[in-house]
């Protein structure tokens, strides 16, 4: 049995807006362990990356945590100790790297900056540091590289580097949001591969969101797809896309394309996400699923258990 | 290496800049009114007498020809006699452009060390107190005229409090005593000839019209370090400062203060060009004796020569002004240095 590292339970955070009271995440629950990779997709406005910056404690101030709960290593993560987690403990890697990082400053002296808050490194020793973490994620020639402006790379080079940032003290947890965006498909799975190694050679557990199923689905040992706010199912990713049970993940996996299919057979899935300020039901999916019954707008929604890990959230799963 | 060719083009960009002044300034000048040979032959000449003082300014040449002259002697630096005070107009612009020069450079650091605490203040907390006091700020700022603003202050300090002193020039010519001249700045060669009294007096005489001049200043370089602190803080980079657990200062100083000086050093130039500007009326009302109350009675007495100069000196200040802008830029943004 590995070691469970990361525990979000039952986490509801709105959004306290001019407009009303949005309510982002409900009930979200999830565990991560040492060494896995745990994929959370959900199509935009799902609450994916509002999920990850709370993790993190780097939430918009309009967020405000309504109940649960966020442990790490068995001890709830409090906002004033969250600085000298992150980037040591608990670190992040972006969407479009060539923004992410300082357009004026060498990447060097940016992984520096990291190494400097968290360890007592200084100077030649730094250096060295610096370009071993760059080395580390395969950067040909790091001397050289410690020496470049973000302008200088491609965008996959900058994410590397970001990654090198990240992992530049060793953390336990890496969080990737949509870490792939924006590049092309084979700087894409070398990314990907990158990180898959490096979790395997650490123990490093790693959070990979993404709204990309065949990534998620290639990469990650589990996967928890959200909609809405809500995780509405969790399963090894193996389980995918065969024996799914939530309505909205079997229709979302019938929407992946295929190579073959024209884009007027493509599956789409009817609606959209529903306002999530006022008054919702139990279950959000229920203004587009097509198994919805009379009871499934009464009571709270439960969960139900497939396996011991595979929980779906609907009252008729498949 | 690189560096040095980037300061040479920009140096070689200026000249062309310069050559349209210079040509600019003399058709100006030939084009406004009044004429400056009955104006020197005094008003009891009678025609012959300005024909012939008409003659002596070259005047009567053809334009062209008067155009080529003015080139030959600006060669040699030699920008003509000033009609109204009969010195070389070479020598009156650089008796005085220090005193301009030192209000302007006072002014420009007051409002540096006001406005960019005040705009990154209210960017890092915006809808607080500091940040409608910075609102207010700057719409009175630039709202008032210098000249008002300068009449306000004399009013209250000199006038009604009698803290400042009087708003007469940079020295009290009979108290105080005059220090051999060095560098023309007044404040150095107080202190290069170790009169401290003589620099505290001068010193005092410099607050108020600094801060004249300095509040004009203050509003647009408050409000663009606000505009760009804001976009910084907001960034991608700054997040990522933030996940990567950077310390506060840090991520302020080094990351978001750092980028949103670009934006800063640009309207740091244009605002000390407003400045030069907008000293002359500054130095009227404070019988400042600088190269601003020298232009505008150059231009009542029909001087071309010394307005000449002044544009002309105006012209290569904002040149000079503008390429150091660049180069500062270039030094803290090294896309810049990269690009041709």
């Amino acid at each position: 049995m590995t070691k469970q590292l990361l525990s979000v339970q039952d986490l509801s955070i709105d959004f306290l807006t001019r407009r009303g009271r949005v309510q982002a995440l409900e009930d979200v629950s999830f565990t991560v362990s040492e060494g896995e990779i745990l994929g959370i997709v959900g199509e935009s406005g799902s609450g994916k990356s509002v999920l990850s910056y709370s993790i993190m404690g780097l939430s918009d101030k309009a967020a405000n945590i309504r109940s649960g709960s966020i442990d790490f290593r068995g001890v709830p993560l409090k906002p004033e100790k969250m600085a000298d987690l992150r980037g040591r403990e608990i670190s992040m890697v972006f969407q479009s790297p060539r923004t992410a990082l300082n357009p004026i400053r060498k990447v060097g002296h940016q992984i520096e900056d990291v190494l400097r808050r968290h360890t007592p490194l200084r100077g030649k020793v730094l250096k060295s540091a610096a370009i071993e973490a760059l080395a580390r994620v395969r950067i040909p020639d790091p001397e050289r590289r410690y020496e470049a402006y973000p302008f200088e790379m491609s965008g996959g080079m900058c994410q590397r580097v970001m990654i090198a940032m990240a992992l530049a003290c060793k953390p336990a947890l890496l969080i990737c949001d949509e870490p792939t965006t924006g590049l092309d498909v084979t700087t894409q799975a070398v990314i990907m591969d990158l990180v898959r190694d490096l979790v395997a050679e650490t123990k490093m557990a790693a959070i990979l969101i993404t709204h990309d199923l065949a990534l998620a689905g290639e990469y990650c040992d589990r996967i928890a797809v959200m909609h809405a706010g809500h995780i509405v199912e969790v399963a090894q990713s193996r389980s995918f896309p065969n024996e799914l049970k939530h309505p909205y993940t079997e229709r979302l996996f019938a929407a992946l394309p295929s190579a073959a299919a024209n884009l007027s057979e493509l599956a789409i899935i009817p609606g959209s996400l529903p306002d999530l300020r006022g008054a919702l039901p139990p279950c959000r999916y229920i203004a587009r699923c097509e198994r919805a019954k009379e009871d499934c707008s009464l009571g709270p929604l439960p969960w139900t258990k497939i396996d011991s890990d595979h929980l779906v959230r609907c009252r008729y799963p498949k | 290496m690189n560096t040095l060719i980037t300061i040479l083009r920009r140096v070689l960009v200026a000249v062309p800049t310069i050559i349209g002044v210079v040509i600019v300034t003399f058709i100006l000048q030939r084009a406004l009114p009044g004429d400056p040979a009955v104006f020197y032959a005094g008003p009891s000449a009678n025609p012959e007498v300005v024909a012939r003082v008409r003659e002596q300014l070259g005047l009567d040449q053809p334009v062209f020809m008067q155009f080529l002259d003015f080139i030959r002697r600006l060669t040699h630096g030699d920008l003509g006699l000033s009609i109204s005070s009969g010195h070389p107009v070479l020598d009156d612009l650089l008796s005085r452009a220090p005193a301009s020069i030192e209000l302007t450079l006072a002014a420009l650091l007051f409002a540096i060390v006001v406005g960019l605490p005040l705009g990154m203040l209210a960017a890092l907390k915006p809808g607080t107190l500091v940040d409608h006091a910075c609102r207010v700020i700057v719409t009175v700022g630039a709202a008032f005229p210098t000249f008002f603003v300068a009449l306000i202050l004399i009013f209250v300090f000199y006038y009604q409090l009698g803290i400042a002193p009087e708003p007469l020039g940079q020295l009290n010519e009979i108290y105080d005593t005059i220090p051999t001249t060095v560098t023309g700045f007044l404040l150095i060669d107080t202190l290069l000839a170790g009169d401290t009294a003589t620099f505290q007096s001068v010193a005092m005489k410099l607050v108020l019209p600094m801060i004249s001049l300095g509040l004009f200043a203050l509003a647009p370089i408050a409000r663009i370090t606000r505009a760009a602190m804001l976009e910084t803080l907001s960034s991608d980079y700054c997040r990522t400062a933030r996940a990567m657990g950077l310390s506060y200062s840090r991520m302020v100083f080094s990351y978001a203060l750092r980028n949103a000086m670009l934006p800063i050093i640009s309207i740091l130039g244009m605002v000390f060009s407003f400045l030069l500007g907008g000293s002359v009326l500054v130095e009227q009302v404070f019988a400042w004796p600088g190269i601003g109350a020298y232009a505008v009675s150059a231009v009542m007495a029909s001087d071309y020569a010394a307005v000449q100069g002044f544009v002309l000196l105006m012209a290569v200040l904002y040149v000079l002004l503008n390429l150091v802008v660049d180069l500062v830029i270039t030094a803290i943004d090294p896309r810049v240095r990269y690009e041709h």
